[in-house]
């Protein structure tokens, strides 16, 4: 919030550049029963930027995710996804959930799930078209998982199971995509292949936001981060914000200093 | 008649008109339980329509008193079937609300509610077996079902709301499959997640009141449950499974229904469950896709190849075999003589195996993010997985490495 472009009108503060931006969070606040697990989050995302949230476990950053989504209900706090509340702004977003939030015993094939963003492109009573089929093989084309459209997904490996989740955000064709740890517990194949897409995403000029928490690849990843344990600690680019102080300050006594000297830091 | 002449008659509609009546009816009467039970059952949420149907009974004994009251026919079908739809969509509400604003868990909740409200019915039947007009009601019917005395005003009844269920399922099948698979993911694409949830409810709802009385509201739950878990032994989508648990909770009922009508002192509930149990036995053991003596099979001849293939890969590195079950494969199909000494057909298939294995070894160094090495079992030759042109380029960098020519 160092930009001097914040004004002060009529007693509430607006962020005039960031007006129109893919995701401007003003003191979010959300809570499982009388603990808040983010507490007066306030966030920018700039259009065209690909960010990391970083924090420690239980941190709150999956909360925040959530609770900008609306998946979960907040005690406080606004939101603007393109400037509109996020139910007028849907189609223009996706949301790429954690893997092992859902039953993989589902009974569904790969291209199923894929199928499954673009439900909101297609009507209730309307089937499924050809253009459709070849719309889901595409975006599965693009995290390498063609050869696999009718396996069923029980029998995908994790990282299998996550490019699937991908693809059916990119199906979604949205502007402005939401990862839950893209990379959690995913093998290294998958990871180059994650990774390649979300920066294709960012060079067609998509917004990225993605909850992270292997550190040591922040600096090759992303551009910006946004550091959160409960509150937040720090926003912006990753050259002057993805410091060893304000690590320190997000992480606390849980990273050895040491450690914070290996990573690659601006 | 015997019973079993009874019995074909009624299968084929010949055994009368009100046997007739009753098996069309509990035939649609399946169809429905099976296409919305398929989506509870993918929800994970049977036993909330458990809980619905058992709070159908107070609305019933409510039902037949205010109906005697006003001085009609306290059995006439429609109203108790409105008592039961309202007292049952207060249970629902009730499991619900508990869940959402207490800290109690669902199934806390289901339990409570549904003895509860069962436990009121059945109060409330007593006094109406003391009421003049209440011994001849019958409503004790409700509890099991019964294929005595079916008007075509209640087959007609049946018939209707089970093709509205059905129609309701045929245009919510994406919302709701989306909810039962990814809730959070459904939330965020603009699906009101809570609405589907009592949709689909509402359809375990429609399903338990019109079933009431040929199945009854004890059983109805497993007309609801058998059919979607028999269908998933034969398929892994979700559009197919609705389909075929229409078909065997249609059949189901049908055959059910006959058979009671055959056999005129069962309850019509329980033999329709046992005819359901049927299939879902049958499906178990012999459906070839996800069947007990499919997989076993599967899983048979999976251990076959893997023996095969390290038998013959000790054979190449001339080491010993100890394993028993090897030892007998490759006997058993020639590569190995009794003595353990490789034929030439061992000696060859050996090599081939050997060559095999160090193309996949150099193919996860070179080409780590093919899909092949993804799908890789372990004992597929390569030539079924790679194409020519990655295999003669896989040989050509072996050839480097070992310095022979390629």
């Amino acid at each position: 919030m160092s930009n001097a472009e914040l004004i002060a009108e009529a007693g509430k503060i607006v962020d005039v550049a960031a007006k129109d931006a893919p995701l401007t969070v003003r003191g979010l606040t959300v809570s499982y029963g009388n603990k808040p697990a983010v507490f007066s989050v306030d966030a920018s995302i700039p259009a065209g930027s690909m960010t990391a949230i970083i924090g420690p476990n239980g941190a709150g950053k999956s909360t925040f995710l959530k609770g900008t989504l609306g998946v979960i209900p907040r005690l406080s706090g606004e939101i603007r996804i393109f400037g509109k509340p996020f139910h007028e702004a849907r189609d223009r977003v996706a949301y790429v959930p954690q893997r092992a939030s859902v039953d993989w015993d589902f009974p569904a094939r790969v291209i199923d799930v894929v199928l499954m963003g673009l439900y909101g492109s297609v009507g209730l009573f309307r089937f499924w078209r050809a253009r459709h089929r070849e719309q889901a093989m595409e975006c599965l084309d693009r995290v390498g998982m063609a050869d696999f459209a009718t396996r069923q997904i029980g029998q995908l490996s994790g990282g299998q199971q996550q490019r699937v989740f991908l693809a059916r955000a990119l199906a979604q064709n949205a502007e402005f995509y939401l990862l839950d740890e893209p990379f959690a517990g995913v093998d290294a194949a998958t990871e180059r292949a994650i990774v390649a897409v979300l920066k294709d995403l960012k060079a067609e000029g998509r917004t990225v936001v993605c909850v992270h928490h292997d550190l040591s690849t922040v600096a090759e990843y992303f551009d910006r981060v946004l550091l959160i344990n409960v509150r937040r600690v720090a926003e912006g680019p990753v050259d002057t914000t993805f410091t060893a102080a304000n690590l320190q300050e997000t992480y606390g006594g849980r990273l050895a200093t040491t450690h914070i000297d290996e990573l690659r830091l601006a | 008649m015997s019973f079993l002449d009874y019995f074909i008659n009624a299968l084929f509609l010949q055994a009368g008109y009100n046997s007739a009546l009753v098996a069309v009816g509990a035939g649609l009467l399946g169809l429905a339980g099976g296409g919305a039970g398929a989506f509870i059952f993918l929800r994970k949420r049977a036993l909330v329509s458990d809980a619905i149907s058992h709070a159908t009974l107070p609305g019933v004994g409510i039902a037949f008193m205010l109906m005697v009251a006003l001085g009609g026919d306290g059995r006439w079908l429609p109203g108790l079937i409105i008592g039961s739809a309202i007292s049952s969509g207060i249970g629902l509400l009730m499991v619900e609300w508990i869940t959402r604003q207490t800290r109690l868990t669902e199934d806390a909740a289901i339990g409570a509610v549904l003895s509860v409200f069962f436990g009121l019915g059945i109060v409330l039947l007593t006094i109406i077996q003391t009421m003049s007009s209440g011994r001849q009601a019958g409503l004790e019917n409700f509890l099991l079902g019964s294929t005595a005395g079916m008007l075509i005003s209640e087959a007609t009844t049946i018939a209707i709301a089970g093709a509205l269920a059905t129609a309701f399922v045929f245009m919510l099948r994406r919302p709701m499959t989306l909810v039962a698979f990814d809730p959070e993911y459904a939330a965020t694409t603009g699906i009101n997640v809570r609405h589907i949830d009592l949709a689909m409810m509402g359809l375990a709802l429609i399903v338990t009141v019109i079933g009431l009385k040929i199945v009854g509201l004890i059983l109805i739950v497993a007309l609801l449950i058998i059919p979607p878990v028999t269908a998933r032994f034969w398929t892994n989508q979700v559009g197919p499974m609705i389909g075929i648990a229409a078909a065997i909770g249609g059949l189901a009922g049908y055959i059910g229904a006959v058979f009671s009508a055959a056999a005129a002192s069962l309850p019509t509930g329980p033999i329709i469950v046992l005819v359901a149990f049927g299939f879902f036995v049958f499906s178990a053991l012999f459906s070839p896709l996800r069947g007990g003596l499919a997989s076993a099979l599967r899983h048979w001849r999976f251990q076959r190849r893997v023996h095969r293939r390290q038998g013959l890969l000790a054979l190449a590195r001339r080491e010993p075999i100890y394993d028993g079950f090897t030892l007998r494969i490759l006997r058993q199909s020639g590569m190995i003589r009794p003595d353990g000494v490789a034929t030439l057909r061992g000696k060859t298939a050996s090599q081939k195996a050997a060559h095999d294995e160090a193309r996949w070894a150099m193919a996860r160094r070179i080409l780590p993010d093919d899909s092949a090495i993804e799908r890789y079992d372990g004992l597929t030759p390569i030539e079924d997985m790679m194409t020519q042109d990655q295999i003669d380029e896989i040989d050509r960098v072996i050839a480097e490495q070992t310095g022979a020519p390629a």
